[in-house]
């Protein structure tokens, strides 16, 4: 999906206009102000973060005797504490049920997301009826979704009476786990859904035709033809819900509870450390989360060759372009 | 499974008319019913009377909205918290169309150096964990006393309503035929009365649908708005449902918190529904959700 070079032809002689008018500059006009904002929002805290993750709150008396107050400086202390301290039991099972959420989640959301997608992809006729129905998850709030789950999960819930068992889903124990990764699946499988679907669609029937025409079986097909071809529309909703179940916060926190081992995520932990004012621990544990995030997010664009920027560019660049990615992925499938 | 039945009876060939289309209509109802049937759920709880509340009933027999007139009570505060997720998710949708229209316009029309690189930095920075965001904001506003504003809660959601907004629109953008843009100013518009009679009319549609992705993205929120409220007042509607403590003596209120759950969501769902072409357009052209 490397598209830098496939730029619409009729682009050319726009573009030797739009240099002679300065477009560098009215780009930087135009682009400061997300920038402006962008650096306070994020950047600040970022950097403010790093900064408190290094301090501590004291409290104690000075030399005649009064209380004070303020933030001593104990360098890489917190980092030390969280990974090593007596906390660092809660920070290591944070930091397994994170991990532990991400993998199983994101390889079910991406299985049942593709297989809705075929599913969509075939329909005859209702695929519009399915398309909306697939933006209901979407379209509620996680807050929301997790008090619907822990409703269903609830003792006497309709969970149980389906599956004719008394499992206590919202109690210590790994069903708190399955109950949350059903739930967070529930939620985002069909957005899976929605980008494979749109990878789909631009694969060529024709492409089709000649498989069957070889004789590949339908596993084959699947495996040989439409998994390589939607693979970048999939890196990237893969990295985009890796990213997100790295952060998860919302679903555990209403659906189980705080302060529960099962499922209590590296955010639960950093934010019920700055809860607790203790924001020295909390902005340490928030960078570590962000540098597990930052370093997950750098192995799988290197390792797999995730072009989120890539793919945005050209998914949506009009007929001209798209007749010509159709006819590169005919030519890659038939070579 | 189901998918790959399907597909092999879909590889089968154009001409086996009945089984194919009977396992595509399966296969359909079956993702349509794991899709609605857990909402279906709430609403059906939401109309059960109190005293029915763990009938697994799938139809609600004696319908009641108790439920709901108990959302409305005074003591739960909700009409409040609807109107704090108002305040909040609709200023953050209109600073962030306010700022986010003219880095998208940017982006998507002018060549400059970069590019990727702005892209790049605007992408990621919707990547980062909001809880390294809230730490330190946290410790700031409860400092500068800004714990339980408006303002606390609308600043940091623009860490994530921002880059995606500008997702979307560039996507948008990309789509708009360039060459009335350049007939205009061969015409003797600048760029700028280009951008406003050109572009902004027949961008309108993309950034209407952004306008609404924004805003659910910004209505939906929890975490920041757990962290930097604690007056019941000033809470959002998520965090007010969460929070709902029970008016019938049950443990959890959960036939009430359904009723809330069902007035956040239903008004979303149907603007979801009228605009699914636009809003799938977005998210999938976006790529970000």
């Amino acid at each position: 999906m490397t598209t830098t070079t496939a730029v619409p032809s009729a682009a050319a002689p726009v573009k030797k206009k739009q240099d002679v008018q300065g477009s560098g500059r009215l780009a930087a006009v135009l682009l400061s102000p997300t920038f402006l904002v962008l650096a306070l929002v994020v950047g600040y805290p970022i950097i403010a973060a790093l900064r408190e993750s290094l301090y501590q709150k004291s409290q104690g008396l000075d030399a005649n005797g009064f209380v004070v107050k303020g933030d001593k400086f104990v360098g890489l202390k917190n980092y030390t504490d969280i990974f090593t301290g007596v906390k660092s039991d809660a920070f290591w099972n944070a930091f397994w049920n994170t991990t532990f959420f991400t993998v199983t989640s994101v390889i079910i959301e991406v299985a049942l997301g593709i297989a809705m997608a075929l599913i969509m992809h075939r329909a005859f006729r209702g695929r519009a009826f399915v398309r909306a129905s697939i933006l209901v998850p979407w379209a509620i709030p996680t807050a929301v979704s997790a008090l619907l789950w822990r409703w269903v999960f609830q003792a006497d819930g309709v969970a149980n009476a389906i599956i004719g068992q008394q499992v206590l889903w919202t109690t210590e124990g790994f069903h708190a786990k399955v109950a949350v990764i059903i739930a967070d699946t529930w939620k985002t499988a069909p957005f899976v859904g929605l980008l494979a679907l749109a990878g789909l669609q631009l694969i060529p029937a024709e492409v089709y035709e000649a498989a069957k025409v070889d004789g590949a079986s339908a596993w084959r097909t699947f495996v040989k033809i439409t998994l390589p071809l939607i693979k970048p529309v999939l890196l990237v909703a893969i990295l985009f819900r890796l990213l997100d179940v790295l952060r998860m916060f919302d679903l555990p926190f209403i659906l189980i509870g705080a302060h529960k081992d099962s499922v209590n995520t590296l955010s639960m932990l950093a934010y019920d450390e700055a809860n607790n004012l203790r924001y020295g621990p909390a902005a340490a544990m928030a960078t570590i989360l962000f540098v597990y995030v930052a370093v997950a997010a750098y192995v799988f664009v290197k390792l797999l060759g995730a072009d989120i920027i890539g793919e945005a560019r050209s998914r949506k660049s009009g007929a001209s372009k798209r007749a010509k990615k159709r006819a590169r992925a005919a030519q890659e499938v038939t070579a | 499974m189901t998918a790959i039945s399907t597909a092999k009876s879909g590889s089968a060939g154009r001409r086996g008319v009945s089984p194919r289309q009977v396992l595509s209509y399966v296969g359909m109802a079956v993702v349509a019913l794991y899709c609605l049937a857990p909402f279906y759920w709430m609403v059906v709880s939401a109309f059960r009377r109190p005293e029915d509340q763990f009938s697994n009933s799938p139809i609600p027999a004696p319908f009641s909205i108790k439920n709901f007139t108990a959302v409305f009570k005074h003591d739960v505060g909700f009409q409040r918290a609807l109107l704090n997720s108002l305040i909040v998710a609709g200023t953050t949708t209109v600073l962030t169309l306010v700022v986010g229209t003219f880095t998208a316009y940017a982006l998507a029309r002018l060549d400059f150096r970069f590019k990727n690189l702005v892209l790049g930095v605007i992408v990621a920075t919707s990547m980062f964990p909001t809880i390294s965001l809230i730490v330190p904001l946290l410790h700031l506003f409860t400092n500068i006393g800004w714990i339980n504003s408006y303002q606390s809660m609308i600043i940091p959601n623009l860490s994530f309503v921002l880059p995606l907004a500008v997702w979307n629109l560039n996507a948008f953008f990309r789509q708009m035929p360039f060459e009335l843009e350049y007939a205009a100013m061969v015409d003797g518009c600048t760029r700028g009365q280009a951008f406003r009679k050109i572009i902004v009319p027949l961008a309108a549609p993309g950034v209407f649908t952004t306008a609404i992705i924004a805003f659910i993205a910004a209505w939906n929120e929890f975490m920041i708005a757990l962290s930097m409220v604690n007056k019941k007042e000033m809470q959002t509607a998520t965090v007010s449902i969460s929070k709902f403590t029970g008016a019938y003596g049950f443990d959890q209120p959960f036939g009430t918190q359904m009723a809330a759950g069902v007035l956040v969501t239903v008004p979303l769902v149907i603007v979801v529904l009228i605009l699914q072409r636009r809003i799938i357009a977005g998210l999938t052209s976006g790529g970000v959700k």
